[in-house]
């Protein structure tokens, strides 16, 4: 399948691109995504924090990822 | 409840107007302004980034957790700005309303920690040399 990933912030800029499509096995988790993310970008490993986000909500490591989520990468957040 | 990101200036008294309720004997305000320094570091200006539909989704639901916990709010105004802020800026105006004061201190310090740790928008200072994702690294 194939997922779209927005992305913010420092991890924007690490990647290079405001989002990012590719190609993961059916069923991948949110931790399956981070894992195959920081291989291809190992700056994002760096982070204080990454965290995965579903349709607007903070994602459990465990939690399946489909095609037509909405998903996004989230660095440590700066807000206030 | 008025909740809202904008890319322009708060008008600070609308949301303080918001937080008006006749059952309310205190209004409690918190205002986020740009400071010139961090941490020894002379800042020009900061730019913030937000990812907007899920930070509006998660500043509301700070305001809700912050209604469950204390059930005696009346009204609740969250406003974050995003955008380039010069210093003095204005970067989030919270207001609330609870009938006695010391709810409206507690509730109004819990609705800005939490967002601070919760609501996806990024802040990028820039020096006279440089510039930081702030809280970026460990």
């Amino acid at each position: 399948m194939n997922l779209t990933v927005a992305l913010f912030g420092i991890a924007r800029e690490i990647v290079g691109q405001s989002s990012l499509t590719l190609t993961a096995p059916a069923g991948q988790s949110a931790a399956g995504l981070l894992a195959e993310l920081r291989t291809r970008y190992p700056a994002l490993a760096g982070l204080r924090s990454l965290a995965v986000a579903v349709n607007n909500e903070y994602a459990a490591a465990d939690v399946p990822l489909h095609e037509r989520d909405e998903i996004a990468l989230i660095p440590p957040v700066s807000g206030g | 409840m008025l909740i809202d990101l904008v890319d322009h200036a708060i008008d600070v008294a609308a949301v303080l107007q918001a937080a008006e309720s006749d059952e309310a004997g205190a209004v409690n305000a918190f205002i986020g302004t740009v400071r010139n320094r961090s941490e020894g570091r002379r800042v020009v200006r900061l730019h913030y980034e937000a990812y907007p539909p899920m930070a509006v989704h998660q500043l509301r639901r700070v305001a809700e957790m912050a209604r469950e916990k204390w059930p005696m709010l009346r009204q609740v105004a969250v406003v974050h700005r995003h955008g380039t802020l010069e210093i003095g800026d204005v970067a989030v105006v919270i207001a609330v309303s609870t009938p006695h004061r010391a709810d409206s201190f507690a509730a109004c310090q819990y609705i800005i920690d939490t967002l601070k740790e919760v609501v996806p928008i990024w802040k990028k200072e820039e020096y006279e040399d440089g510039t930081v994702w702030v809280a970026a690294h460990p």
